[in-house]
């Protein structure tokens, strides 16, 4: 029989993120599908509530491992931590949510249990009793269906593969393990997060909406002349009203490193497609972006795409976009813009 | 003795301004023409290549080594390129680079690889390559080749690393949400795992060109064979995308139109 571990690490305030809800219901519905146990393991400061989401959702014992040294994302610490409740655990399947934390050491943990990884799927079923899995190959551009009979078989899980699991209940088996912490396990020192030098924080996993911007912002335009504050302006002030994401074209990002003029609020966090992100946003507007395949391939997860470009032979024409504006984004925006108001 | 031992694991990837087309072979999913098909250097690799060539020419003492898996010819083809920019000493194993290869089976013969190579003080050791391949896109073979060689300070999507005068290592990483982590690794053994870093793509420059090809042909000729076996993977299926939308081309849109439409869709 299946044992399945839904293996996660706490938010600061004790809570279970978003993707871990995900994780959590895409782990219960496996649970109960194969007909296997049900366990959580959680690693933070302190684990409650997101203890009693993990209750609800019916895991049977909860794993925790508590304590400062454990409240921050740090390989040497987190691998220990989740080795020591998965040898607690003893799961055939593990489900955690494909976030940075946890991304940073499942597949070394995966080794060291002797077992094996899939990272980022994106959906499951169960076949004749047989767990299989969705991921993307090739930066999104090939999706397969796999199966593995190697165990212990971890799984991460991408973000808005599932809708959140909720819920509130108090555990009944809580196990507290004590994980040991050489000197070895702490030559590194966590010194914070931050948002990176002048960028502000432009990146919201959560928008509706992203934005992106391409390299024709900062091209000479009708006038011969490039207009990059102009560009700055406009863009800005659409975040502004929208909150929307944004997002950049590598071509754009890569600008600033040239010497040339430059959106100081991109940076290579910004950048989508193959060498860039893949964010998850219901709709997507693309601006100034000529919609090449190496960009394009980071919309895989955006529904709805409009774009602006003053090329109509543009990638976008080319079946990628629901709609092209064949227009001068400077203007559109601008418009866009005044009536968004505020 | 000083400086560092620094190690670069990374292959080649399909030019992703290529089509692709899943088909099936012998052992799963494969490309269609995979050996024809126009090869880069990965690309989060090759940064992780730049800025490995940059740490290695700041701290005198040290050396670069890079660890390759990937079918013999495409190696050579892309270290025609490679092999220009960054002074080097390739280690090679002829064997499959294609994104459905077991990443266990190729974190296990790149340490394998790794451990044999001579001279190498892993005391001293930076393990370095892309946060992601631009095949299999696991993230999966750095950090297990970390754990086969007993590496527990590893970092995932580095975009800087600042060697401080005591000798710690400050790394910055990428967090969600457009967030960097910042922390203080007291120093080697040490694992990298690079995003885009900061360095631009060095020039060829035909005098390094020259320096590295006299061990890389040697190393690519006495490439050992890489077996990578799929222990208990199947796949079920594989298949490109298929949908295509239909674009709705709007011309001749008069602007404050386009705007109404796009205000309507953004709140809609
Ligand atoms: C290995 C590799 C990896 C890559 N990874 C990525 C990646 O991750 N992300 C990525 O984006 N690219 C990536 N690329 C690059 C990609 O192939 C394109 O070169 C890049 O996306 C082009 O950026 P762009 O569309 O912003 O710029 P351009 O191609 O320069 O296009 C600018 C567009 O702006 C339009 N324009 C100009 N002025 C206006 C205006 N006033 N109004 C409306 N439209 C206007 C023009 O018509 C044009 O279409 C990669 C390439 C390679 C080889």
């Amino acid at each position: 029989m299946e044992n399945v571990l839904f293996l996660a690490c706490i938010e600061p305030d004790g809570s279970l993120g978003k993707t871990a809800r995900e994780t959590l219901a895409i782990a219960r519905q496996a649970a109960a599908e194969l007909g296997a146990e049900f366990c959580a393991g959680l690693i933070g400061e302190h684990c409650e509530p997101g203890s009693r989401t993990a209750a609800a959702a019916g895991c049977a014992a909860l794993y925790l491992v508590e304590g400062s040294a454990f409240g921050i994302s740090r390989y040497a610490t987190d691998s220990a931590a989740a080795e020591a409740i998965a040898r607690a655990a003893r799961p055939t399947l593990v489900f955690a949510p494909a976030v940075s934390r946890v991304s940073r050491f499942i597949a070394g943990l995966a080794q060291r249990l002797n077992g094996r990884v899939d990272t980022q799927i994106t959906g499951l079923a169960v076949h004749d009793g047989q767990l299989v899995v969705d991921r993307w190959f090739y930066r999104q551009r090939i999706e397969a269906t796999l199966t593995r009979t190697t165990r212990p078989w971890l799984l991460t899980v991408a973000p808005g593969t599932m809708p959140a699991f909720d819920g509130d209940a108090a555990p009944t088996r809580v196990e507290r393990i004590a994980v040991d912490l050489p000197e070895s396990l702490q030559r590194t020192r966590v010194e914070g997060v931050q948002a990176p030098p002048g960028a502000g924080q432009t990146v919201r996993p959560d928008a509706e909406l992203l934005f992106v911007a391409g390299a024709g912002w900062t091209k000479p335009q009708r006038d011969g002349q490039s207009h990059v504050e102009q560009a700055a302006q406009l863009i800005l002030g659409f975040l502004d009203r929208t909150q929307a994401s944004l997002g950049g074209s590598k071509s754009l990002v890569d600008v600033g490193g040239e010497g040339q003029p430059v959106l100081p609020f991109l940076t290579h966090l910004n950048q989508v497609g193959q060498t860039g992100a893949t964010p998850r946003h219901p709709k997507g507007l693309a601006t100034c972006c000529h919609g090449e395949e190496p960009h394009v391939v980071g919309w895989r997860f955006i529904n709805e795409r409009r774009a602006i470009n003053l090329d109509p032979n543009c990638g976008w024409a080319r079946g990628k976009a629901d709609v092209l504006y064949v227009a001068d984004a400077f203007a559109v925006m601008r418009k866009v813009n005044e009536l968004l108001g505020g | 003795m000083s400086g560092y031992h620094v190690v670069v694991c990374g292959s080649v990837v399909p030019d992703p301004l290529h089509p692709l087309e899943p088909v099936t072979g012998p052992n799963g999913p494969e490309l269609k023409n995979e050996m024809i098909l126009p090869a880069v250097f990965d690309p989060w690799a090759a940064h992780a290549l730049y800025e490995a060539a940059h740490l290695v020419q700041s701290v005198p003492g040290s050396r670069l080594w890079l660890v390759s898996i990937g079918p013999r010819a495409k190696l050579q083809q892309v270290m025609m390129t490679i092999g220009q920019k960054v002074v080097l000493q390739l280690v090679a194993l002829d064997g499959p680079a294609g994104g459905f290869v077991d990443a266990a089976a190729t974190a296990e013969a790149l340490a394998d690889a790794i451990a044999a190579i001579d001279g190498l003080d892993r005391a001293r050791l930076v393990l370095c390559g892309g946060w992601a391949s631009a095949s299999r896109g696991a993230g999966a073979v750095l950090q297990m080749v970390g754990e086969h060689l007993g590496i527990v300070d590893q970092f995932q999507g580095v975009d800087e690393l600042a060697v401080q005068p005591d000798g710690a290592l400050r790394v910055v990483e990428r967090a969600d949400g457009g967030l960097n982590q910042v922390s203080l690794c007291a120093g080697p053994p040490v694992l990298l795992g690079w995003a885009t870093g900061n360095r631009p793509e060095p020039p060829n420059n035909p005098q390094i060109g020259m320096q590295n090809m006299r061990g890389v042909m040697p190393a690519l000729q006495k490439a050992r064979p890489a077996q990578l076996g799929m222990d208990g993977l199947r796949y079920c299926c594989a298949q490109a995308p298929r949908r295509r939308r239909e674009t709705r081309i709007v011309k001749d849109m008069p602007v404050d139109e386009i705007a109404r439409e796009i205000v309507a869709w953004i709140r809609g």
